[in-house]
């Protein structure tokens, strides 16, 4: 069976060769991409621009965005159909591709993540390595632990005063020109769609700064979702403990009101983006409708025809307005905020599949059509990467990170 | 502290040291010294297709997928047919099915979904077949986006893939407005008509060209102004597809349609 077949039923006139090549992992792509960029750009908010009330989401928000960066490329390479293959971006690079410029732009991204969570961390990684060379008898454990931090410390010991000053300048700097960075990161990813002129609803020169709102949208969003889940974890702890070892944790009360208070202040900065990110997406919209060029005819009948559910329902409604309702409203609490960011993160996720599978709803004859059955459930290795079960894997894989380098990186301490 | 005509003066400096360097570099690009005294190439390979000649028969088809090894059974294609059919009350109908790798032997038309359209010949304003291979543009968009640079287009025009580097991520898939390229259901590699470059480059011609029994198709050398292909583009009527998209194409058709997608 040729490649794009199993998922793709055409209707009227479609060219023989034309399959729903990009799927659902070219969904997961800008998705999970956008997220690195949201995260971090939101962790800078407070180094760069120092707004005090998201110290505690900061730092959260950076490891987060490092335990997704190693997420982001994985749905490209299971899109790929020769995966071994994808080192050749790196070692060809043919600069008039937009997909070429991911080396570099990802690992440049990359290291400035690294570098500015080495930094946050170092005073940390030398207290501890300092604390096992000093300790006797170390066990196996201990030993392996204390090889780990003595890598990290990357040999640098110097925990004075000004060490630690020059420190969090570099923070700061790291900070600040990783938001152009993240932001070109994302960007360019909304080049990859929006440059593709044969292609009537991808090519629009808007794709780009679409693309970088809803990313920051979706990356705050999936912090406060992820920070109030583990939130809500800790005061179950603390209400369980606190009879026996009060002095050692923090009380439930104490969390509950740091936590509506990181929670007021990060949501009325999604609040902005989301606004941004909405206006934008409807000027799109009316001036295709305005203009309507040659290709408006099919593309109206799928935006307000075959994909108006996953547009209009799916998308801007439940995924745009009722949060942006429940955002607005006062006395915001963390119950609503839960829900909200949970339902931007679904529209954000529709918006992605909108694009990516909408854009190949219709045929380039613009007399056909193209629907999208996605693979549930996986009977071979292609139904599995581009199905269903590929999309939750890529999806989930940040969580289990994230969890082993919050053992490494405490964000909570 | 520097002063403001010292910061000025050097920023001259230093924008002139970088530029002059640069500057140089663009003077002796090797290729524009080539292309001074030679023109690269003696040939540019087109196609010329008379949409009045073809019958639908779907030769060309088969002898494509034959000579270049796309499987028989395959639901891709290099070369295919359209048959466009227009009826007396405005509608357009077309369809190609399987490519017309077996002709259009059924008078329905292929609607899509396992439906068909039963239009009876008094309905019919008028019909015809166009056939349909790689456009082997002037400016390629397949090539401009593809990120390893595994397919490029040889001095004589033609763009081809080099099967051993393609990552296989579809973009160039996307960017063809023309719906030429696939990936091979045996290589997974980007697939796409190369004007037959194996047989060309040894002064045959293509396997659709050889095929057609009505000489609907046939290879010519736009630079050679002797050529009959260039002949009859260079004096006659002729059109191509989707001019809109820039894209150069080199495919030049007798006889097309507004209606022809």
């Amino acid at each position: 069976m040729v490649h794009g077949e199993l998922w793709t039923a055409k209707e009227l006139f479609v060219y023989p060769n034309e399959y729903i090549y990009w799927s659902i992992q070219i969904v997961m792509y800008p998705f999970m991409t956008g997220l690195v960029a949201g995260a971090f750009v939101l962790s800078s908010l407070y180094h760069v621009f120092g707004i005090k009330q998201l110290k505690e989401m900061a730092r959260f928000a950076l490891v987060f965005s490092f335990a997704l960066l190693f997420i982001a490329p994985m749905p490209l390479l299971f899109h790929l159909l020769q995966p071994f293959r994808g080192i050749n971006v790196f070692m060809t690079p043919h600069f008039t591709s937009a997909i070429a410029a991911f080396g570099i732009v990802f690992s440049a991204y990359g290291a400035i993540v690294a570098s500015e969570l080495w930094f946050v961390y170092r005073k940390r990684f030398v207290d501890i390595a300092l604390a096992l060379r000093n300790k006797q008898d170390r066990s196996l454990w201990e030993s392996i632990q204390y090889l780990v931090y003595c890598t990290l410390t990357l040999g640098s010991y110097d925990v004075s005063e000004e060490a630690l000053d020059k420190d969090h300048k570099a923070i700061k700097i790291l900070a600040a020109i990783g938001i152009p960075v993240a932001c070109f990161l994302h960007g360019y990813a909304g080049f990859i769609f929006g440059s593709v002129k044969a292609n009537a609803l991808w090519m629009t020169p808007l794709m780009p700064v679409i693309f970088i709102m809803s990313a920051i949208v979706s990356g705050i969003a999936l912090c406060m979702l992820t920070y109030i889940l583990i939130m809500e974890i800790k005061k179950l702890l603390a209400s369980r403990k606190s009879l026996s070892r009060s002095s050692l944790y923090q009380s439930k009360e104490e969390i509950k009101g740091v936590e509506i208070n990181v929670v007021r202040m990060t949501a009325r900065y999604l609040l902005f983006f989301l606004v941004f990110a909405i206006s934008l997406e409807l000027l799109d919209l009316v001036f295709r409708g305005y203009t309507a060029v040659k290709s408006w005819d099919v593309l109206r009948s799928v935006i307000y025809g075959r994909d108006f559910t996953d547009i209009f329902i799916l998308q801007y409604g439940i995924g745009n307005l009722i949060p942006l309702i429940l955002l607005l409203l006062p006395r915001i609490t963390i119950k609503r905020a839960l829900l909200s960011v949970s339902l931007i993160l679904f529209g954000v996720f529709m918006m992605r599949y909108n694009v990516v599978i909408g854009g190949q709803a219709f045929s380039l004859t613009f007399a056909g059509y193209m629907h999208y059955h996605m693979p549930i459930v996986p009977y071979n290795w292609e139904t599995f990467k581009e199905g269903l079960a590929g999309a939750l894997f890529v999806g989930l894989m940040p969580f289990p990170l994230f969890w082993f380098f919050n053992k490494l990186f405490p964000v909570f301490d | 502290m520097i002063s403001r005509r010292n910061l000025l003066k050097n920023t001259v400096r230093i924008i002139g040291g970088i530029a002059l360097p640069l500057s140089a570099f663009r003077i002796i690009d090797p290729k524009e010294i080539f292309a001074a005294y030679n023109d690269g190439t003696k040939v540019r390979w087109v196609f010329l297709v008379d949409t009045y000649k073809c019958v639908g028969c779907g030769m060309c088809v088969k002898a494509c997928k034959l000579e270049n090894e796309i499987p028989y059974d395959a639901n891709v294609t290099r070369t295919w047919v359209e048959r466009y059919v227009l009826t007396k009350d405005g509608n357009v109908l077309a369809d190609s099915p399987k490519g017309a790798r077996d002709g259009f032997t059924n008078p329905r038309i292929d609607l899509g979904l396992g439906q068909y359209a039963d239009i009876k010949p008094a309905e019919i304003d008028k019909a015809f077949f166009v056939p349909k291979l790689c456009n082997q543009c002037d400016k390629p968009p397949c090539v401009q986006v593809c990120p390893v640079g595994a397919t490029y287009q040889v001095p004589e025009g033609v763009v081809l893939v080099d099967r051993t580097w393609c990552i296989g991520c579809g973009y160039c898939i996307m960017a063809c407005p023309y719906g030429v390229r696939f990936f091979h259901p045996k290589y997974h590699t980007a697939e796409k008509c190369t004007y037959c470059y194996h047989r060309i480059t040894k002064g045959m011609t293509t396997a659709c060209v050889a095929a057609c029994p009505f000489g609907a198709r046939r290879i010519g050398n736009i630079k050679d102004p002797n050529d009959p292909v260039t002949k009859i583009i260079m004096t006659e009527r002729v059109g191509i597809l989707k001019e809109e998209y820039g894209t150069k194409p080199q495919n030049y058709y007798i006889g097309l349609s507004k209606e022809v997608k």
